[in-house]
């Protein structure tokens, strides 16, 4: 008898619990995969294809769905490093290897105004007009090298970024070990 | 005058060491070999260059036009000829190049027609902008725009104006020196922030250490009549941070994500007031400053030094020791080691110290962070050095800013204190500009995603669009065709019974709909029979004998020209000619 009623009350605790979990998941459904959001946000967003995937979105799903961490060049090991952080998968070295930030420029003498590069531009950093030479915006290509191959006359060229007084870092602050300073240390605690 | 004076949390007592550079007046520094004006001296946009290679330009003449409102002007130090707008090394920590106008003086050292202003003529919108023209900026070290500075918040009402002579910085001496001699003119200036700001109360802040910049400002003001107060604050670094000494003064705390305006106070370094009053009164732009040499030296003095002059040759004025390894740009607590003695005095440049190893002994290695709270206990801004050294270290940047990292002002008390020798600031460094950094990248990628989006939504509407524009097409043709069969129809059945034709065509139009095409060619030819069979049997009751002969005539010419035409269509000219 009284384990039937101990069975009872279980079964009705299972009941009662259940149809709640079941009118959260109704009532508090978050819409979209924060999960892909979370990926796409830590990926580069230049929109380059290399991962094998028509942009960073579609390889962010892929992520969320297995596929691996490693195949963005543009985000480089770091990106890797905090895509593993962020799926507490393991660290894996990047399967290309790391190239400088770039951006295209175009030799404006050698344009011939096809436009091709312009529909290859994935984030319309492309000014032009049929027959018109073409320039791009240095400020909004993302480095993408899309626009290399369509160019009938190869004029775009990819121009590193290099360091300048806007995008310097301070650098992370090493310990040097010189003999003087040992020196001094030992000095200084004889003192 | 006595007045409460407030105070801020720690705070350290280096060894001033400005005594040295005080004996002798302001010397004019002679004209160097050349000058290298970089164009981007202010916070902001960069300056454009508006001289070319080979320009000749006169002193004060504009060579940087501001670009934006947060920007200002360069002008040229001296006259001469333009050698180069070219990248020059650059009094910057990092050693790097950036546009610079190279200039040869030509040792006339002619003006260009300076304009004095009236300045009580002037409509405050007009004063800013002459002080954006003339290139002044916070000559205190930030070199902010001045004229950014000068618009009052309209909701907070400005309660003090605070002027900013403290000078805590061990060896400078230029601000204090610039009070005792030209105390007049900064008075002046500062009278042009107050008319412009239109603060409750104006603040004058000195260290005590300089009663002599005290008495003569304090002389000056009442010279000039003015109700300003001079106050002498505790000498404590870093008390002529803009932070302590409003906080000194007022007891009001500005936190970094705000404005000082915000809380009705705004602060001015006492060089920038008195730049500010020679481009208004005298019409003179920026292009010389006060600049202390001093350190490893025989002749510390403080000079009168012209933008763009190179800081070696310069520091060869006060005859530095033999022993001298470098110049520090600045003071020993925020100043750096300049990277290159060729980089050039700019408008933030208040101090140049020969760095010596005797002066300066390289400190003993870093030790192990022992948690003694000594770097909390110094810092003025109340901050956890200790802390942020941590996440800094194990660039854990986010918690850096849950420490409030943005509120430190690089002071460099904490690693001053530290037992273990620790370079803080270093680290705080690093972790800010990995912080900016990656805002910079997470901007840009933002901005590049959205656009990316963009372009994908608009290939989207136009493909959907285009396929639209096709159907449209495609529905309006046969629209057309249907509404053309339906009037040839029509045609077909309003003509007179004579014509011949109509009686076969009847039944085609039924499945116009099924064949459109057909129907319209058919009815187009029914109706060109019916107009032809209309036409023909016209006007022949008028005609004569003659007439009816002549047509004959015709037909029978048309009819061998028709049978010409059929054997063979080349010979036909000829024939006709012939005939
Ligand atoms: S490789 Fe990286 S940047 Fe390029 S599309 Fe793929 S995820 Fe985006
Ligand atoms: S300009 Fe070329 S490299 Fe730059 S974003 Fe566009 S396609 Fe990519
Ligand atoms: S003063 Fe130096 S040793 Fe002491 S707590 Fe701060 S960082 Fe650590
Ligand atoms: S450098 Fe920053 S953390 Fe260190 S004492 Fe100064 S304000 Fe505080």
């Amino acid at each position: 008898m009284e384990i039937l009623l101990a069975i009872a009350i279980m079964a009705l605790g299972a009941i009662v619990l259940g149809a709640a979990l079941g009118f959260a998941s109704i009532k508090f459904k978050v819409e979209g995969d924060p999960l892909v959001e979370k990926i796409e946000a830590i990926l580069p967003q230049t929109q380059c294809g290399q991962c094998g995937y028509p942009g960073c979105k579609p390889y962010a799903e892929a992520i969320a769905n297995g596929e691996e961490i490693n195949k963005c060049p543009p985000g480089g090991s770091e990106g890797v490093q905090r895509l593993a952080d962020l799926l507490g998968r393991e660290v894996k070295p990047l399967d290309a290897e790391e190239k400088p930030k770039a951006v295209a420029l175009i030799d404006e003498n050698t344009c011939i105004g096809c436009t091709l590069c312009i529909q290859a531009c994935p984030v319309d950093a492309i000014v032009g007009a049929a027959k018109q030479m073409h320039t791009i915006v240095a400020a909004l290509c993302t480095g993408c090298e899309l626009c290399l191959p369509p160019c009938p006359v190869e004029c775009i060229s990819m121009e590193t970024i290099g360091e300048n007084i806007d995008n310097w870092k301070w650098k992370y602050p090493v310990v040097e070990i010189r003999p003087e300073l040992r020196q001094a240390a030992a000095s200084q605690e004889a003192a | 005058m006595l007045m409460n004076l407030f105070k801020f949390k720690g705070g350290v007592k280096p060894p001033t060491n400005k005594t040295q550079s005080v004996g002798l007046p302001i010397a004019q520094a002679p004209l160097p070999s050349s000058l290298i004006v970089p164009l981007h001296q202010s916070i902001g946009g960069t300056p454009r260059p508006v001289v070319q290679a080979g320009d000749k330009v006169l002193k004060g003449q504009l060579i940087g036009e501001a670009d934006g409102w947060i920007s200002a002007a360069v002008h040229a130090p001296t006259s001469g000829t333009v050698r180069a707008v070219a990248m020059h090394v650059q009094p910057h920590p990092s050693g790097l190049d950036a546009l610079c106008v190279v200039i040869e003086p030509d040792g006339r050292d002619e003006w260009i027609d300076r304009q004095p202003l009236d300045y009580s003529a002037l409509s405050p919108e007009e004063v800013r902008e002459r002080l954006q023209q003339a290139g002044v900026v916070g000559l205190g070290g930030a070199v902010f725009p001045t004229h950014g500075k000068l618009t009052a918040s309209k909701t907070v009402p400005m309660d003090e104006l605070v002027i900013n002579g403290a000078e805590c910085e061990p060896f400078i001496t230029c601000d204090d020196l610039l009070m005792r001699e030209r105390a007049e003119e900064v008075v002046r200036g500062v009278g042009i922030f107050r008319d412009l700001l239109q603060p409750k109360k104006v603040l004058i802040g000195i260290e005590d250490n300089k009663p002599e910049a005290a008495a003569a400002m304090r002389a000056a003001v009442q010279a000039v009549g003015e109700t300003f107060e001079v106050i002498q604050v505790p000498t404590l670094y870093p008390a002529g941070g803009a932070k302590q000494l409003i906080r000194v003064l007022t007891g009001k705390e500005v936190p970094a994500s705000k404005r000082s305006t915000d809380l009705g106070v705004q602060c001015f370094n006492v060089a920038t007031a008195y730049t500010a009053w020679r481009a208004v009164a005298h019409g003179e732009p920026v292009v010389s400053r006060l600049v202390t040499l001093s350190g490893n030296v025989q002749a510390p003095r403080n000079y009168e030094v012209l933008i763009g002059t190179p800081m070696g040759e310069l520091l060869q004025l006060a005859q530095p020791q033999p022993d001298t390894d470098g110049i520090i740009m600045g003071g020993p607590m925020m100043g750096f080691l300049v990277p290159d003695a060729n980089a050039p005095v700019v408008k933030a440049t208040n101090c140049l110290i020969a760095h010596s190893a005797q002066l300066f002994p390289p400190k003993a290695p870093e030790m192990p962070c022992i948690r003694c709270g000594s770097c909390a206990q110094a810092c003025p801004h109340e901050l956890q050095p200790f802390e942020m050294y941590w996440f800094s270290r194990a660039k854990n940047f986010g918690k850096t800013q849950e420490y409030h990292i943005f509120d430190c002002i690089e002071c460099g008390c904490c690693s001053f204190v530290c037992p273990s020798r620790i370079p803080l600031v270093s680290y705080f460094r690093f972790a800010k500009s990995e912080i900016w950094a990656r805002e910079r990248e997470k901007k840009a990628a933002d901005t590049a995603k959205e656009r990316f989006e963009f372009k994908q939504l608009r290939e989207e509407r136009e493909k959907a669009e285009k396929a639209e524009k096709l159907a449209k097409a495609a529905a309006a043709q046969a629209a057309k065709k249907a509404a053309e069969a339906a009037a040839a129809a029509a045609a077909e059945n309003a003509p007179p019974a004579d014509a011949p034709a109509p009686t076969t065509e009847q039944t085609v139009p039924v499945d116009a709909g099924m064949d459109a095409k057909k129907a319209a060619i058919e009815a187009a030819m029914a109706r060109a029979k019916a107009q032809r069979a209309a036409a023909q049997p016209r006007n022949t009751e008028l005609q004569d004998a003659a007439m009816q002969q002549e047509v004959a005539e015709i037909e029978a010419r048309r009819a061998a020209a028709h049978l010409t035409d059929t054997e063979a269509t080349t010979p036909a000219p000829a024939k006709e000619k012939t005939e």
